[in-house]
């Protein structure tokens, strides 16, 4: 898998290139500003951009300004975007399109290997991969709002770790049951939510942070 | 002429007739008062009266100032030095000769000369215009009749003794009136001009005021840094210098025992890990209390936008602000810490269901307002948050107002002069 990498410090690209290396990802370029990277990815046509929100020249939000343009220019480019902290009003932009293939990760969580891969795989192949801290602002938002259409709390744990972007079958891992089971939660936070059932795990997830997000 | 301009004039007339009776009645009683106050000092009983006679002729100066404002848009500065307050004998006599020093007191007494004549007579004429013409025609109707009898009278220059001059008295009446109408606003502008020219303090007193504004606020803005880099230090003592201290200390026992027993360095590995992330999340909180780093990212609209998504209670924020333009970052951190503080008030304290944001920029000046339907009952005494934000932003020339009566709602508004670039 083909990657464009963009972040300034030195320590956490060379950390970032060692990680991805290891995990057999093909670095097409490592970049540390916000042209090098606009170039990288309108020459290079990478699998899936990893990005810092902060780049310089202008040390402001020049790297999300870069990907929701290349995005722009080729829609559905998968694009996971770091950040020392995470706002609700990055996350909206990001989605913003209804395309999917977007993840918007805290930095801390490359601490976790494994994940943070995870985490890149499933952007690329169009999945979205949301920070929890992400997830737990739009539902504490929510829940202090409605009920949350009588969801039960096993139900509403589903929910979170599936608008985090997560698949059924790793939401069975990771809350050890089996997949059957987190299907029947799933349909039944769907038919709880009113919000149209769908097979593809991508369209499911981008319809639960639609929703979550409209409160 | 149009209504409100008819208005303003027919206003004229009462507003007129209310301002002579105060100026002849106050100014003239004041003034006595003052004299006579201060000509008993050498003989003691002055010292006591001369600053409560003094304390009423700012009250008297204060009011005009406050109608000047209201009826006339006229604003006349007032520079008067602070009043200590001490008690006792002493305290006395130092307020005497504190006012006696003031150069606003003189300005008060010799605008009180003025008042009671020339400010007299300006602010009489208004409804003089208004009322002539009501005389000319009672005079017209057939009151001209004794009037004749009794040998007649001078209405102005017209000598009434038949029913012809009565007439032509109730024209000249008319007249009159029509003029009041276009030129009684421009009297009592002119009365209020007057008291401006008198009243308002020298170029000197205005600049004593700002300085001591300005050292007032300076103080202010060093204390509140200091503190708030004490602040910072504390927390990251605490926070995050302590987490990297036991993570290092963990590492060092890992390394002894990375080959004696794996397992248990393990196992240190893990908290050293959480240790780091607890590290980064304390960071990242006292941060975002230093400076927002949406702040700095995307500027203060879009800050306000994420802080709003971020409260349990549904905001609105609306901004008008030209598009992309940011106020300098000093400013920009004044106003984010100023709205996160009014906002996080509406939030714990106002059991509101609906908060309002409003950014907007006109005549030099960011304007904020934070709204809520909550309870009210919010204060700026000394203490308080809001107070906090007041001398923040007063660092700016920036100002704050909060209306708060019980039972809400709430407005807070803030105001700071900046430029946009």
């Amino acid at each position: 898998m083909r990657v464009v990498l963009a972040e300034d410090l030195f320590l956490l690209r060379d950390g970032l290139v060692r990680m991805l290396e290891a995990f057999d990802f093909e670095i097409l370029a490592a970049v540390e500003s916000g042209p090098e990277l606009t170039r990288a990815l309108t020459e290079l046509e990478p699998d899936v951009a990893i990005v810092d929100v902060r780049l310089p020249p202008s040390h402001t939000d020049e790297g999300l300004q870069c990907a929701l343009a290349a995005r722009r220019a080729r829609p559905g480019l998968p694009v996971l975007v770091l950040s020392q902290h995470v706002e609700q009003l990055y996350a909206r932009e990001l989605l913003a399109d209804g395309n999917g293939g977007v993840g918007y990760l805290l930095k801390d969580r490359v601490f976790d290997a494994a994940q943070f891969i995870d985490a890149v795989r499933r952007v690329a192949g169009g999945g979205t991969a949301m920070d929890p801290q992400v997830i737990q602002q739009l539902l504490s938002r929510r829940v202090r709002d409605e009920p949350m259409g009588g969801l039960t709390p096993r139900e509403l744990e589903v929910m979170e770790l599936m608008a985090q972007g997560r698949s059924n079958a790793a939401i069975a891992e990771r809350l050890v049951v089996t997949e059957r089971a987190i299907a029947k939660h799933t349909s039944n936070i769907f038919v709880k939510l009113g919000l149209p059932v769908s097979d593809d795990d991508n369209r499911r997830v981008l319809a639960v942070l639609a929703y979550l997000d409209r409160g | 002429m149009n209504a409100a301009k008819a208005r303003d004039a027919l206003l004229a007339g009462p507003r007129g007739l209310a301002l002579s009776v105060v100026s002849i009645t106050g100014s003239i009683v004041l003034f006595t008062l003052t004299v006579v106050s201060i000509g008993l000092i050498p003989i003691g009983v002055g010292v006591l009266a001369t600053p409560l006679v003094i304390e009423r002729v700012r009250a008297h100066a204060n009011f005009r100032r406050e109608l000047a404002a209201r009826w006339s848009g006229v604003r006349i500065p007032s520079a008067y030095r602070p009043v200590p307050h001490r008690p006792g004998l002493a305290g006395w006599v130092q307020r005497c000769t504190v006012m006696l020093r003031d150069p606003a007191t003189w300005h008060d007494l010799r605008w009180m000369l003025a008042d009671m004549t020339a400010g007299f007579a300006t602010a009489l004429l208004p409804p003089v215009l208004i009322l002539y013409m009501a005389y000319g025609w009672v005079l017209a109707l057939g009151v001209w009749r004794p009037i004749a009898d009794a040998g007649g009278d001078w209405f102005l220059f017209v000598h009434v003794v038949s029913q012809g001059t009565a007439y032509a008295a109730a024209a000249l009446g008319t007249a009159m009136f029509v003029l009041g109408m276009f030129v009684n606003p421009a009297l009592l502008r002119g009365h209020f001009q007057l008291a401006r020219a008198l009243l308002a303090p020298s170029r000197e007193a205005e600049l004593a005021q700002r300085v001591d504004r300005l050292t007032e606020t300076r103080h202010d803005a060093v204390d509140t840094s200091a503190a708030e880099l004490r602040r910072i230090e504390r927390d990251l003592h605490d926070g995050a210098q302590a987490r990297l201290v036991a993570m290092g200390m963990n590492l060092g026992t890992i390394e002894a025992l990375v080959e004696t027993d794996p397992a248990k360095a393990k196992q240190l590995l893990a908290m050293a890990r959480e240790s780091s992330a607890e590290a980064l999340t304390e960071l990242r909180d006292l941060v975002r209390g230093i400076h927002p780093p949406v702040l700095a990212e995307r500027g203060l609209a879009d800050a306000v936008r994420a802080l709003a998504l971020r409260l349990p209670v549904p905001t609105d924020v609306s901004v008008d602000l030209p598009e992309r333009a940011r106020a300098e970052a000093p400013v920009e951190s004044a106003a984010y810490f100023a709205v996160s503080e009014a906002l996080t008030n509406a939030v714990k304290h106002a059991d509101a269901d609906s908060i309002w944001v409003d950014l907007s920029y006109g005549a030099g000046a960011l304007r904020v307002s934070v709204g809520d339907n909550g309870k009210g009952g919010a204060r700026t005494g000394a203490g308080t948050g809001l107070s906090g934000v007041e001398r923040r932003l007063g660092t700016f020339d920036g100002v704050l107002a909060v209306s708060s009566p019980a039972g809400g709602p709430t407005l807070v508004t803030m105001e700071i002069p900046c430029e946009l670039s």
